[in-house]
């Protein structure tokens, strides 16, 4: 339909090409810096093999990878039961739910950590001083993503029809849960798990200032001495999360029922659209046909 | 009756108790901690740290503030629309949409200190690129220190905000359905005034309400400029980190909670706007 110059088809070319330059020197920068040898010039791997020898970095690592698996386990077990629950039984709480998913995205993480002190001594009163605490307020973190991802798969689904199916059948709400709705919204599911992963391991704002060593935290620490490792640890957490997030859209596509579900991909990655009213940013979740054109 | 509507409200509400408990201790406390804070000091009412944020310190970090998340929201709009519109014409299902939408999100929404790194390693001061230019054409590139001054953080925050517009303008663009266009040519109209009058005008508010949420976003962004600016406090961030820090800054202790409720009402004002500009949108995209 569309006619194109070739003149119009070079232009394309040049911007797309001069956009790859702009954000993949950088990176490419990143890998040349940190495989760079700084005292005897030539190439070396002292600064990629410093993310299991530094002891400080490696512990670092296995910290932020633990609150990752509790956040993402955490969230899970409060989130998906709540919204199943609020489907089935409690319509009237859908838009608060929604509403309250969506709000960490206006209010920022930096005048969340402001206020969490009082919260904090509580929180270490209870469970003692340690960076896994952070879990809680992870939780709370990765919630838009989080209910983005599993909402677009719940509305892919007639859980009305499966739930009351299996409720007949004599299963508890239990056994309905996890062995028949949960096993139809896993592609929602997994998004929201590989997102908050995500998430976990790129955070640094709540734990610095709070006084907590995750793996962002000692990135910058380090930095202050030994730049080259900090890059490589950067440059990894940026790969790593890259992996995962083309892995769940390639992932996607091969679970591709109805209309709804190819939305699961789109809704996640889109997912920084807040709307704090009720319109769930229609921006971002929602145009049955559009993606498929 | 009323006593059997009671039994069921509470039925229904009480498996919504520990989600409900998530948000209003790790959320909403913390919030109305930072409001209640910046007026009483001490369980007494005072206005003393709302007139701290009317000092010169706190002022000139708000207008850098205002400025950067201004600059870096314009410049990453129009030019993150571009790569949108480019991106836009390939299948959603290719492997280079996926790719550069997967690397959009991940420099947009978690590179946090990663982007500070990777701009130390391109242009800090033994950086690829400025190693280079000194080697091939005798430049200085890092002169002055730019890159850990407000040039700096704009560069850098450029880098995040065009990713974002990416993401969140790329519906917008797919929304516009191939019909549209064919009845415009249809009734002989060029490419040009197709632009011009149907695509552009139906797409003015999501790129306006795009632009908001850009702002928003670099005004309450930390991570990326607090590891890359680790002396003074050019921004509205970095000052409420030297006030959570030292605890007294300005002589003013407590200090931060007037600063996060600063940021707390650019920030909404600014998301009710693009609220309103997303339910535009929204009348003729679905």
């Amino acid at each position: 339909m569309t006619r194109r110059t070739p003149l119009s088809r070079t232009v394309r070319w040049v911007v797309l090409a001069l956009f790859a330059v702009f954000f993949v020197f950088p990176l490419y920068a990143m890998a040349d810096f940190s495989t760079r040898n700084l005292i005897q010039g030539g190439r070396t791997l002292a600064a990629w093999k410093n993310l299991v020898r530094d002891d400080q970095l490696y512990s670092a690592i296995t910290i932020s990878l633990a609150l990752a698996a509790f956040t993402v386990v955490v969230m899970l077990a409060v989130l998906v039961p709540t919204m199943i629950w609020v489907r089935l039984r409690a319509p009237w709480a859908k838009g608060m739910v929604e509403f309250l998913c969506l709000l960490p995205l206006t209010i920022p993480a930096l005048v969340v950590v402001v206020g969490l002190r009082g919260v904090y001594e509580w929180v270490t009163y209870f469970f003692g001083e340690s960076t896994l605490t952070l879990t809680f307020v992870y939780v709370v973190l990765v919630l838009p993503y989080a209910y983005r991802s599993i909402d677009a798969a719940l509305s892919a689904i007639d859980l009305q029809t499966l739930s009351e199916a299996a409720r007949s059948l004599g299963a508890g709400w239990a056994t309905t849960i996890a062995r028949v709705v949960v096993p139809n919204i896993w592609s929602g599911i997994l998004s929201a798990a590989f997102i908050s992963i995500a998430v976990v391991l790129g955070e640094y704002t709540i734990a610095s200032l709070s006084g907590y060593q995750n793996l962002q935290v000692v990135i910058v620490q380090i930095g202050k001495t030994d730049g080259t490792t900090s890059v490589a640890a950067s440059l990894a957490t940026l790969l790593f999360g890259f992996a995962l997030l083309l892995l769940l859209s390639l992932f996607t596509r091969g679970h591709r029922r109805g209309p709804g579900t190819n939305h699961v991909a789109q809704a996640t990655v889109v997912a920084p659209a807040p709307a704090p009213a009720p319109a769930p940013a229609p921006l971002a979740t929602a145009q049955p046909g559009a993606a498929a054109s | 009756m009323a006593r059997n509507g009671i039994d069921r409200l509470v039925r229904e509400a009480l498996p919504l108790v520990p989600f409900l408990a998530f948000v209003v201790i790790f959320l909403l406390i913390p919030t109305v901690t930072v409001v209640v804070s910046s007026v009483y000091d001490q369980g007494v009412f005072s206005l003393d740290r709302i007139h701290a944020l009317f000092t010169d310190t706190a002022l000139t970090a708000l207008w850098k503030s205002v400025l950067l998340s201004g600059s870096t929201a314009l410049i990453g709009a129009v030019l993150g629309a571009v790569l949108a519109a480019l991106i836009v014409s390939s299948p959603p299902t290719s492997l280079f949409r996926r790719m550069v939408i997967s690397l959009c999100s991940v420099l947009a929404q978690f590179g946090g200190v990663a982007l500070a790194f990777a701009f130390l390693a391109t242009i800090g001061l033994n950086g690829v690129l400025t190693v280079w230019a000194q080697d091939h054409f005798g430049w200085n590139l890092t002169g002055s220190g730019w890159l850990y001054s407000l040039t700096g953080l704009i560069l850098v925050y450029t880098y995040f905000q065009i990713p974002l517009m990416v993401i969140v303008f790329l519906p917008a663009l797919e929304g516009l359905r191939e019909q549209w266009r064919e009845a415009a040519v249809g009734l002989g109209a060029t490419t040009w005034q197709y632009w011009r009058q149907v695509a552009i005008p139906l797409l003015t508010p999501a790129f306006l309400g795009s632009a908001l949420l850009l702002f928003a976003n670099a005004f309450a962004a930390y991570a990326t400029a607090a590891a890359l600016v680790s002396q003074g406090s050019p921004i509205l961030p970095l000052l409420i980190r030297a006030a959570l820090t030292s605890e007294v800054v300005l002589g003013q202790a407590g200090f931060a909670y007037a600063l996060a409720l600063e940021m707390i009402v650019v920030v909404a004002v600014v998301m009710v706007a693009y609220t309103a500009l997303v339910r535009r949108t929204a009348r003729w995209l679905q």
